[in-house]
């Protein structure tokens, strides 16, 4: 069962072969068996999805269920949930009961999905290896003394250790892609503006997108159904008709033109992933895919664009956490400003407030033209040259990225080498484009490669269809990390 | 040496929306703290701000009124700073594309017409508030006012006194009431001034080193604290000094202002547009919309009641001095335009009803004389019945609640002695009883005459028509 897709678990709910409390007991005895393991949650809460499971069991007796009913599920700790601790990895937020819901949780719940609880992720989305939790690092399922990647490493983990079929995440700069990729799962990253910000907490508003993290395409679409959405409390969300994500999986692929970008496979990209890499590109030619290249000049810039905006655009939304409302507060202090101080100072880690620090420096009175607004002007031309090679091709293939999983505690110390770990992601932040990575083969240690599929706008339809015909002709998705056994 | 003043304002007048400006919470005044405050509003985490389209056509409504540009796209950004009744850590507010650039405000100051021009007029949310007391020590925060609309209107240094201030500020606090896009209260903060005052030696076209003068809620602390610091600055550069640039506050106890914060501490509140918010677009159609709704305005209504009227351009300008003023008038007006009627109607309202409103502090919408009865009284002016003397008493038994204008004149028989033949009898008696001055007015005294009219009048307790008193007695004493 552990091994199973949302897709067979909801037809076995539907034809009640078990409960979904029975689904929801077993996936939290692997939780309590092997969660600490791998530190993937920060928050279970049974009576709370027990109470969501019975009312999804009512659901399926009156014949009421949807795709998702009774389906486990883990939330990203960036979401707000309801009477749920909502940490963001944080100490700041250590001790913050949601008094709502994001729309994601609101809409999952309403599809009648079970919250099996909340996952670790680095402290507010900022870090590519879930070391910057205040609730300490997550492992990974296929090797634990090497990092999950991030920021949704906590999800990606559950997900890959087979202790939950599906989780959501968010993207900032790979933050759903980088971590699926590490730990073999598919993660999808939305067009900006399909799936509501509203409750997530902002880190890059201009960048934040949130997505399913699941094994397959086929399961990444039956959640994006449910994520995906105009909501009027995001201004930024986007009006759009209805679809259904898994419209197109079945359609062949044969004609399609897969466009490899030469600034993918240039210097810095590991071997052993350039080579799962192409032989992903060859299975694509198998199905009767074709093959252009294509360029993407001003990628390089990209890494330096988002840490120019992304810390501008942070340095703002975590100014709402000085300990006068809600949160963590300076248990001393001498006055207001102290207050602040202290609070602040305890409250954040190092990461955070690194980009606290940059986000202040470059929206400052005489820097703000020299980086912010010239961030933004380089921003443009990313995405344009995004526009450019979508006349040439249908969708772009590359590695997620450069590495596969990394030893925890490698690249701790040193900020650039971190940041470039993102540098094949970052860039479809930037453009505001659909991402995704699915799982294409092993580095020689064993580590999984994941393969990333970039989309022009609103393709999410024809993205999973892309990644769902690879797997039917690969099995790379059904591999299990060793260890994941718990039970008996 | 001859000093000139410069006088820019800064405006924020709050709009009368029902809920605030990004967030479903209500604007209502004197709810119990926090009581409205939503969770947009103490910015828990993830909540995120969502335009309230009422607040834009408001602006719209005075960028039209204004006679100003209407920028089709403006933009949102984030001032940052940290304060504990700013919940988010930022004020979202327009700064590099304000929605409204330009336009200008009428005054007339002694006499004289000049037009105040504006640079601009833009959209922004309210702080909450820091209460300092019944808290032990500590300080509480009441969010209820955090988000609430604000439209900041700002001048160019335009003014030139205090007076020129004062004119604009009660103008611009007239425009805004009467486009309905501000309650205009005072008191309840609801139309603040923060006034930037400089001088410089008459003549020169350089500025001088500004001031600004921070929260002036009244229009009489506007001009104390203007001719305060006016002289303050006049008296620093005299004794050799400078003046530095620098937010004072005035304290009216002390009628004085004083230093806030100078130019040394100023925040950098590292402006940037704000990710969470989209341009904000104003199509052609939106504004056609907002403009086939615009109510006539002011200076429009003001040169119609001249020429419709025949007003003389003060009673024009007193009654246009707001909408309800205005809308007074013209029902009590009605059907009369041109005729001595209507001017009647002008007097009344600017003269007693007027004076009788300021003393119950009643605003004219809830005026217990109404304009149908004003215009009752004012009829039987018109056709005689009684004089504008006896009219006095008879306004100040409808204001009392006797009734109305044929009513009370009925019932106290004031009606007019115009019958030529009793008023020839009262001034025979008159002269019968006043051979003094008689031989006086006869000897050339003009003030007898007025005595012995004074006379007659008092023997019919006023009734008499003054008109005719005058004719006859004329007659019988020159004839």
């Amino acid at each position: 069962m552990y091994n199973a897709t949302i897709k067979s678990l909801s037809g076995d709910l539907a034809a009640r072969k078990f409960s979904s409390v029975e689904l929801v007991e077993y996936f939290l005895k692997r939780i309590n068996e092997l969660g600490k393991k791998y530190n993937c949650f920060i928050t279970l809460d049974e009576e709370k999805s027990l109470a969501q499971a019975r009312a999804a069991d009512a659901l399926h007796a009156t014949g009421r269920a949807q795709p998702l009913t009774g389906v486990p599920i883990a939330q990203k700790d960036i979401f707000c949930a309801k009477g749920w601790l909502t940490t963001c990895g944080s100490k700041m937020l250590s001790n913050f009961i949601s008094p709502y819901d994001a729309c994601v949780v609101e809409r999952l719940n309403a599809a009648g999905a079970v919250t099996i609880g909340k996952t670790n992720m680095d402290e507010f989305a900022m870090g590519s290896s879930n070391e910057t939790s205040h609730f300490g690092p997550v492992k990974n399922p296929w090797d634990i003394t090497t990092v999950p990647g991030g920021s949704s490493g906590g999800s990606a983990a559950a997900v890959a250790a087979r202790l939950v079929p599906a989780a959501t995440g968010t993207d900032t700069g790979g933050s759903i892609r980088q971590p699926a990729a590490l730990t073999g799962i598919s993660g999808l990253k939305p067009t900006y503006g399909v799936v509501s910000r509203y409750g997530m907490i902002a880190f890059a508003s201009s960048l934040d997108q949130g997505g399913p993290m699941a094994r397959t395409a086929e399961d990444l679409g039956l959640m994006l159904n449910v994520m995906a959405g105009f909501d009027e409390r995001d201004s930024t969300s986007l009006k759009r008709e209805a679809e259904d994500y898994t419209r197109d999986l079945a359609q062949p692929v044969a004609g399609l033109r897969i466009g490899l970008p030469k600034e993918f496979f240039a210097e810095g990209v590991a071997p052993d992933v350039a080579k799962a890499v192409e032989e992903a590109v060859a299975q694509y030619k198998k199905l009767g895919c074709e093959v252009v290249e294509v360029t993407l000049p001003n990628m390089a810039l990209s890494v330096p664009v988002y840490y120019v905006l992304a810390p501008a655009e942070a340095s703002s939304n975590l100014s709402r956490f000085d300990g006068v409302r809600y949160g963590y507060r300076a248990p001393e202090y001498a006055d207001l400003i102290d207050m602040y101080k202290k609070t602040r100072a305890q409250g954040f880690g190092a990461e955070v407030k690194r980009r606290i620090l940059i986000g202040t420096y470059v929206l400052s009175h005489g820097y703000y033209d020299a980086y912010y607004i010239q961030a933004q002007k380089l921003r443009r031309l990313i995405a344009r040259d995004f526009t450019e090679a979508f006349r040439k091709c249908d969708i772009i293939m590359g590695p997620t990225s450069p590495t596969t999983a990394f030893r925890l505690g490698e690249k701790a110390g040193d900020p650039v080498q971190m940041y470039l770990s993102d540098i094949f992601t970052i860039a479809v932040n930037l453009a505001g484009l659909p991402g995704m990575s699915i799982p294409c083969g092993f580095d020689g240690k064993g580590l999984p490669v994941g393969l990333q599929i970039i989309g022009d706008y609103f393709s999410e339809a024809r993205m999973l269809n892309v990644a769902h015909q690879y797997q039917l002709a690969t099995d790379w998705h059904m591999r299990m990390p060793p260890g994941i056994l718990g039970e008996g | 040496m001859k000093w000139e003043v410069v006088i820019g304002l800064e405006t924020h007048a709050q709009l009368s929306t029902r809920s605030k400006i990004f967030s479903g919470a209500a604007t209502a005044f004197g709810a119990s703290p926090n009581a409205q405050a939503c969770a947009v509003d103490i910015a828990l985490p993830g909540v995120l701000p969502v335009l309230n389209r009422g607040a834009v056509e408001r602006a719209i409504r005075f960028g039209l009124a204004v006679g100003a540009r209407i920028n089709r796209r403006s933009i949102f950004a984030r001032k940052n700073y940290f304060y504990p009744d700013l919940p988010k850590g930022y004020q979202i507010s327009q700064y590099e594309i304000p929605i409204i650039e330009g336009g200008g405000i009428d005054i007339v100051v002694d006499g004289g017409e000049k037009t105040v021009r504006l640079t601009r007029a833009h959209l922004e949310e309210d702080a909450g508030k820091s209460l300092h007391e019944d808290f032990h020590g500590a300080t509480g925060i009441d969010l209820n006012r955090a988000g609430t609309p604000l439209l900041e209107i700002v001048t160019e240094p335009d003014m030139r006194s205090s007076a020129e201030a004062v004119a604009y500020a009660k103008a611009l606090h007239a425009l805004v009431r009467w486009i309905d896009i501000c309650d205009g209260n005072m008191q309840e903060g609801s139309f603040r001034c923060d006034a930037n005052v400089s001088v410089r030696p008459a003549g020169s076209d350089k500025l001088g080193t500004r001031a600004e003068i921070k929260n002036l809620n009244s229009f009489r602390f506007l001009e104390r604290a203007i001719e305060f610091e006016v002289r303050r600055q006049i008296e620093v550069i005299e004794d050799g000094g400078a003046i530095v640039q620098e937010t004072r506050l005035y304290d009216p106890d002390r009628d004085e202002t004083r230093p806030m914060r100078s130019k040394e501490d100023a925040h950098d509140y590292r402006y940037f547009p704000d990710p969470d918010l989209l341009p904000l677009e104003v199509s052609e159609r939106w504004i056609g919309e907002v403009r086939a709704a615009m109510p006539e305005l002011p200076h429009a209504r003001r040169e119609r009641f001249v020429a419709q009227y025949a007003l003389t351009p003060y009673d024009a300008a007193m009654l246009t001095g707001s909408r309800e003023m205005a809308d007074y008038f013209e029902q009590a007006a009605q059907g009369a335009a041109g005729t001595q009627t209507a001017k009647l109607c002008a007097n009344w309202i600017v003269g007693s009803l007027s004076a009788r409103l300021n003393e119950s502090d009643l605003e004219i919408a809830a005026s217990r004389v109404g304009p149908g009865a004003l215009r009752g009284l004012v009829d039987r002016i018109a056709d005689g019945t009684i004089s504008g003397k006896i009219a006095k008493d008879v306004f100040d038994a409808m204001w009392a609640g006797e009734g109305d204008a044929d009513q009370i004149i009925a019932a106290k028989g004031l009606r007019q002695i115009s019958d030529s033949g009793e008023i020839e009898k009262i001034v025979d008696q008159v002269i019968a009883a006043s051979p003094q001055q008689v031989a006086d007015y006869r000897g050339g005294k003009q003030k007898a005459f007025n005595s012995l009219v004074g006379q007659a009048m008092k023997a019919t307790r006023g009734k008499a028509n003054p008109q005719q008193v005058n004719e006859i007695l004329k007659r019988k004493l020159d004839g």
